[in-house]
């Protein structure tokens, strides 16, 4: 006997949708686990707008987006925990977390849905040489003082990193009074929506220097400045390209991590390319009756996209829960990163078990402009359509129907790859 | 007057201050900085090294092998983690051999229990992850690794705890004595004392010089640092090191007792007595020179890299005694490595010196044993479910990279010398020290200390004044 049928692991957008779709699926003993003091995740504190373009037909705030999920949790009367660390998950599912009212508990579940989202890549990790003041940030933590504790991090701003996260609090800070003296990328092209670098930068005026990377930080106690050079192709800083920036503080968003120390201690077998679970169709890692949705999974740009991919974890949670039979797939079909794709989930396909439609998400590794993207099966094409641009920044997608499956026989490998113009 | 000053509140002060705490005197340590061990004693290697290294005859070796013999009931009385994993030093070729067996002779010379050589075989059982070019290794089954936070921060704690007063943030600018005592400027005042214990760091020259009029002089040598994510804290089980050199004892590999990998030192003098700054040089020499020793070091799962300024002194030994031109003043001076490893016998020889010029008597009532902050995640379940049920708090996880509870820092706080920025909390309770580097945490925390302290949010710094970690509210500038 199971406590639950499913416990969801993280109360943010992928965990909400989840939760959602698997009680519309016919499960109802479902448990939300969320550390944080409220359900919403990380969009709690994206108080900008630009969210539910795809969901709802409506330009939302993070919070409102948010809500249109709560809302209907407290609807269906799912049940939830906030303030609730999970600490450990057994690969027989056995969850342990941890809160003030109830302190140690242990629960079981029939099915698990990882939803813990990501975290930021500090400059630890970086190894930017210098001091190691006051006023150093990843741009969520910057967010979160900003947003949710109403006080500014600092007054004269440099930003490393043209991730949507830094564009972002490029503008946010500006918009509070701050001054963004620059924004660096170390790459050659920004890793940020099109549309952030305009309305976030070429709006306010804030310079964009790309294949630049900050090279020292000054100050003991404080920020004092900091030191950006420019690099070559192999990312590494030209000497006497150093320019001195003065400032007070330095914001980094330099990588987001999924978040899977506890997908490791289920068993869960990672993925190299994304740092976050080896999934089939189903959305189902290598441990049977664990899922994973959202940017646990893989970072996404657009979290219509995480709601879509939550929404069919929790379906497949349900399908499981009910009985499915999860034993011995019969046919595994691999997908593959072919040229200019850096990974794709799911990593393989079981077409005798899957949906009517299958959707391959992926990234691309390079900006490339007026380019095919091309599904092959067992290197022959079956679907070519042209792009104008893709880039690392943009997520993209294909979606295959089952009958393109089931019309080729004895399939082992389905490849996705980006043709350039010759 | 006070009866005793000490200058420094860093591994060697506070040392010294709790053994001088043992003593009816009245005592006070001053420290510049917002807190206690703020300068090299937070920045180590945190090695208790089996004593092999220093010359025999020298008072760096008797104080290492003394410190290194006192740790495990210090470490109990004063509950800090130690452990004592074992150390190698790798020899790569053959030419070498003989510089191996003179750090054994040396280390016997010394009084170094348990030495011995260790051939390829028994190297390779004792680390898998030794260099495919390592032929022998010295192996000291008795050195370890120790907290040098906790340490520190646990002597400063029995000390204040015993009677000894700190005054934290003030800067002693000049030491004079006049009709047999001592003014001691600082800059918040002239303080006088009957005697001062100068354990002042990369400061120690300036009081020496002030006090006798042959000269010492120090050189800031820095060593830089790279921690790994605790994933890694399994690559080797002793700390590593290469064949010392003229410069010190080279790039170590070593396990953490918090269960990281740390690689580091390198060694490279400055001017800068403030030059704890990381350079890039400085971390491209760590990653090739551990690599001779290590192989496969996951330099990917580096989590940060620091810096500490070692205290050398031209003579290379420690200088622990009292100035024959103006005694009373004592001091402990040029304590770079093995500092952190002698640290609990100089603090003993000080307070011996210092009570027995003057007489001072031991208490009846010190009390010996300090009780570090209560952690859940070292207890058994059901002693974590008593716990939390008693203390809520201990069930609200703050920092979730190390899962540290809102207990502990409240805690830290609390305390005697409790922290009272966020780095005092993070070297108190771990909290901000894990893989997101206090990402996640930092908005909690601040929110604790500015409720603990009565303060706003913007008040709340990193490790004191100038070191805010907010600069006011939302458009406040506008």
């Amino acid at each position: 006997m199971y406590d639950y049928d499913l416990i969801v692991i993280g109360g943010g957008p992928a965990g909400l949708a989840a939760a959602i779709s698997a009680y519309e699926n016919g499960i109802s003993k479902i448990l939300i686990l969320e550390r944080d003091r409220e359900l919403g995740g990380i969009l709690n504190q994206c108080i900008h707008n630009g969210f539910g373009l795809h969901t709802f037909k409506e330009e939302l705030t993070g919070p409102e987006y948010a809500a249109r999920y709560v809302r209907k949790v407290l609807d269906l009367g799912i049940e939830y925990r906030t303030d609730t660390m999970v600490l450990d998950i057994t690969p027989d599912k056995t969850v342990t977390a941890v809160n003030r009212k109830n302190g140690i508990i242990k629960l079981s579940a029939k099915t698990i849905i990882l939803a813990m989202g990501c975290r930021e890549r500090p400059r630890g990790a970086l190894g930017i040489p210098g001091f190691r003041p006051a006023g150093i940030y990843t741009a969520g933590t910057a967010q979160r003082l900003v947003n949710m504790d109403g006080v500014m991090p600092g007054r004269e701003i440099v930003i490393l990193g043209s991730g949507d996260i830094g564009l972002i609090m490029a503008r946010r800070l500006t918009l509070e009074g701050a001054s963004v003296k620059v924004v660096a990328e170390i790459l050659p092209y920004s890793g940020g929506l099109k549309r952030n670098i305009i309305q976030c930068l070429d709006d306010f005026g804030i310079p964009l220097q790309l294949s630049h990377t900050v090279v020292d930080i000054k100050g003991r106690k404080r920020v004092e400045g900091v030191t950006i050079a420019e690099v070559d192709d192999r990312l590494r800083p030209i000497p006497g390209t150093e320019k001195e920036y003065d400032c007070d503080t330095l914001l980094l968003s330099v990588g987001l991590i999924p978040e899977n120390e506890l997908s490791k201690s289920a068993g869960v077998e990672l993925s190299r390319a994304t740092k976050g679970p080896v999934v089939d169709e189903s959305l189902e890692t290598s441990v049977p009756g664990v899922f994973a949705c959202g940017n646990v999974l893989h970072v996404h740009d657009l979290v219509d996209n995480v709601s879509e991919e939550a929404a069919y974890a929790g379906r497949s949670a349900a399908r499981y829960a009910a009985g499915a039979s999860s034993d011995a797939r019969s046919q595994k079909v691999a997908v593959k990163a072919g040229q200019h794709v850096r990974y794709t989930v799911p990593s393989f396909v079981d077409p005798e078990r899957t949906d009517e439609t299958i959707t391959i998400r992926f990234r691309v590794t390079d900006v490339l402009k007026n380019c095919s993207v091309r599904v092959l099966f067992d290197g022959v094409p079956v679907k070519t359509y042209k792009k104008r641009v893709v880039a690392p920044g943009e997520m993209e997608e294909v979606k295959i129907i089952r009958e393109a499956f089931l019309a080729y026989h004895k399939l082992a490998e389905i490849t996705i790859m980006i043709e350039t113009e010759a | 007057m006070y009866d005793v000053i000490i200058i420094g509140a860093g591994v060697t002060g506070c040392a010294a201050a709790r053994e001088l705490s043992r003593y009816e005197l009245n005592g006070c340590v001053i420290e510049k900085n917002y807190d206690v061990c703020e300068g090299t004693s937070k920045a180590n290697s945190g090695i208790i090294h089996a004593g092999y290294d220093a010359k025999p005859g020298s008072m760096m070796a008797e104080m290492n092998v003394e410190g290194n013999s006192m740790m495990d009931s210090l470490a109990e009385e004063l509950d800090f983690p130690f452990r004592r994993n074992g150390s190698l030093v790798v020899c790569r070729r053959e030419e070498d051999r003989p510089k191996i067996q003179e750090l054994l002779e040396r280390g016997r010379k010394n009084g170094v229990p348990d030495l011995r050589i260790v051939e390829l075989e028994e190297l390779r059982k004792l680390e898998p992850n030794i260099s495919d070019e390592a032929l022998c290794a010295l192996y000291a089954p008795t050195a370890g690794i120790v907290c040098p936070m906790t340490m520190t921060i646990a002597f400063a704690e029995n000390a204040a705890e015993n009677g000894m007063n700190f005054m934290l943030g003030t800067e002693v600018l000049d030491i004079h004595k006049e009709d047999g005592f001592f003014t001691v400027v600082t800059d918040k005042g002239g303080l006088n004392a009957r005697a001062v214990v100068s354990a002042a760091g990369i400061w120690g020259d300036f009081f020496h010089n002030r006090m006798n009029s042959r000269k010492i002089h120090i050189t800031p040598r820095r060593g830089e640092y790279i921690l790994l994510d605790k994933t890694c804290g399994g690559h080797v089980a002793h700390t590593i090191f290469p064949l010392p050199t003229a410069l010190g004892k080279g790039v170590l590999a070593a396990p953490t007792v918090h269960g990281n990998l740390l690689i580091g030192p390198t060694a490279e003098d400055t001017d800068d007595r403030e030059g704890t700054n990381v350079r890039g040089e400085g971390l491209d020499k760590l990653k090739s020179r551990a690599g001779e020793n290590v192989k496969d070091l996951p330099f990917d799962q580096m989590i940060t890299s620091f810096a500490g300024l070692r205290a050398h002194e031209d003579g290379y030994d420690f200088l622990i005694g009292e100035s024959d031109e103006n005694p009373g003043f004592f001091e402990a001076a040029g304590i770079e490595s093995p500092g952190l490893s002698a640290s609990p016998a100089i603090g003993r020889k000080i307070a011996e010196m210092v009570s027995g010029r003057y007489g001072f008597r031991l208490k009846q009532n010190f009390h010996s044993v300090r009780k570090g902050i209560v952690k859940p995640l070292e207890m058994s379940e059901e002693e974590r479910q008593a716990l939390i049920l008693s203390d809520p708090l201990y069930g609200n996880i703050i920092c979730r990279c190390n899962t540290v509870s809102e207990g502990e820092i409240r805690d830290a706080i609390r305390r005697p010398l409790g922290a009272a920025a966020l780095d005092g909390v993070k070297r108190r309770t771990w909290a901000g020290m894990g893989r997101c580097q206090a990402g996640f945490c930092t908005p909690r925390i601040m929110d604790i200390l500015a409720e603990k302290y009565g303060l706003a949010l913007t008040d709340i710094s990193k490790c004191g004044p100038g070191s805010q970690l907010a600069e006011g509210k939302l458009k406040d500038s506008l």
